[in-house]
């Protein structure tokens, strides 16, 4: 998906560069996830303020809202922010604990984290005209680096060397073991390159593909239908958007499960 | 939201002097460092945020909701266990009335019965005992009959004797109306 996104990009590109031309249909898909400073047109730094930290700091005040001020009142019959965010942690808990196991439930602080910040930007991205910040690779790459590293140490940790007999499949004929362990540690580095890939591919090609229609919208003849189209994807990205939130914090489940259980 | 062109002099290897992105601004290497910064930065206050505030705060009150209705539920089986209680109670005290109903229903009735079989008792001897007195009068009056009809018939046959002429022995006729009276 997210190679199609790529070559999209690359035809939007030219079809951009023949629209100026010739004023006709003009996609601009990806200019969406631009990043640009907010104050000034100076070079984008590492400190500068930019669209993501305006939105990342909507991310963090939506979360405050929702899971601090929501809860103030700490009702035993809740109200309806209280209810989302009890909602929330019962259901990330209750993740938690059946893919990890009851040890698990020691991180789940750090798997409510990142459920939240995903869950969050996703929907916030949603928003016309705002920015995606889980579209980009450097985020998903960071966020599916911290577990994958978070993941490694804890094994290591936890097990010691005897973490290595997950790549060691003791139900499989003894031939076939090295093969196997071959196999499991290659997808075992895969991991955090699909791990990210998964989540920034989905929202990215999603929020394309809008744009697309929305290019599409300008010729009177097909904006009815194409108007259709992009309600139709609009509702399909909400679902995405709480999907690949879904997707990514059950992985991280199931990789602290290999961390802590690492027996077959 | 992108379209609107920004100014030439922005220098950028990802952005076109239009404004629009060149390939993917994903792949743009000179964004990433400051993504990552404020990512870690926003990371670090969700987590502080979650696991020092709001977690604790939403695990207590989902212990003291469970707790809330442990023990509501616990209060209602308590009452639930009172009002069976209660019912054993009622049901055990209306068997017991009417055991006892019946038992004074029955000792009614057997006291009753004595009562009338003693009064069937002393009236059956009294109507024998009037029997017997009613028997000796009439066996006293027919004996005292059959003695008046003796001396009637002794003073008639008297009377007719002297009557023909004859002259009357009272023991021959005594003696012949006692023949009589036998035959």
């Amino acid at each position: 998906m997210a190679t199609e996104a790529t070559h999209g990009a690359e035809m939007a590109g030219h079809g951009a560069e023949n629209a100026a031309e010739t004023g006709g249909l003009v996609f601009h898909p990806m200019d969406q996830f631009i990043v640009k400073p907010l104050f000034g047109d100076g070079a984008v730094g590492m400190f500068t303020i930019t669209n993501v930290t305006l939105w990342m700091l909507i991310a963090i005040l939506v979360i405050v809202a929702l899971m601090v001020f929501g809860t103030s009142r700490r009702a035993v019959v809740p109200s309806r922010s209280q209810s989302v965010a009890e909602l929330a942690y019962g259901f990330i808990h209750k993740m938690v604990e059946d893919v990890a196991g009851k040890d698990g439930l020691v991180y789940f602080p750090y798997i409510m984290t990142l459920f939240m910040f995903i869950v969050i930007a996703n929907f916030l991205g949603l928003i016309p005209m705002s920015f995606t910040t889980t579209s980009h690779f450097a985020v998903t790459v960071v966020l599916a680096l911290c577990v994958f590293l978070g993941v490694t140490i804890l094994g290591f940790v936890k097990n010691g060397a005897s973490f290595l007999s997950l790549f060691w499949v003791s139900s499989a004929p003894m031939a076939l073991r090295p093969v196997l362990a071959i196999i499991e540690i290659i997808s075992y580095f895969v991991r955090p390159v699909s791990h990210s890939i998964r989540l920034a591919g989905n929202v990215m090609a999603g929020h394309a593909v809008l744009k697309v229609f929305a290019g599409f919208a300008a010729v009177a003849a097909i904006s009815p239908l194409t108007i259709v189209a992009i309600t139709a994807i609009y509702g399909l990205e909400v679902l995405v958007a709480f999907i690949q939130a879904y997707v990514f914090t059950i992985l991280t489940c199931v990789y602290l499960k290999d961390a802590l259980h690492p027996h077959h | 939201m992108a379209t609107e062109p920004i100014a030439g002099e922005f220098a950028s290897a990802c952005v076109d002097s239009h404004g629009s992105a060149i390939g993917m601004p994903q792949l743009c290497a000179e964004w990433i460092p400051n993504q990552v910064f404020w990512l870690v930065i926003t990371l670090v206050v969700i987590f502080f945020v979650l696991s020092r505030i709001a977690l604790p705060r939403i695990a207590s009150v989902l212990a003291e909701r469970q707790g809330t209705i442990t023990n509501d539920i616990a209060a209602a089986e308590e009452l639930k266990r009172q009002s069976a209680d209660a019912e054993a109670a009622y049901d055990k005290a209306l068997a017991d009335a009417r055991a006892e109903a019946q038992a004074i229903g029955q000792q009614t009735r057997d006291e009753i019965k004595a009562q009338l079989d003693e009064a069937t008792r002393e009236a059956d001897a009294q109507i024998a005992e009037k029997t017997a007195e009613s028997e000796a009068a009439i066996a006293e009056i027919r004996a005292s009959a059959l003695a008046n009809v003796e001396i009637v018939a002794k003073d008639t046959a008297a009377a007719i004797v002297a009557a023909l002429g004859g002259k009357a022995d009272q023991a021959a006729i005594s003696s012949a109306v006692d023949n009589r009276m036998k035959g």
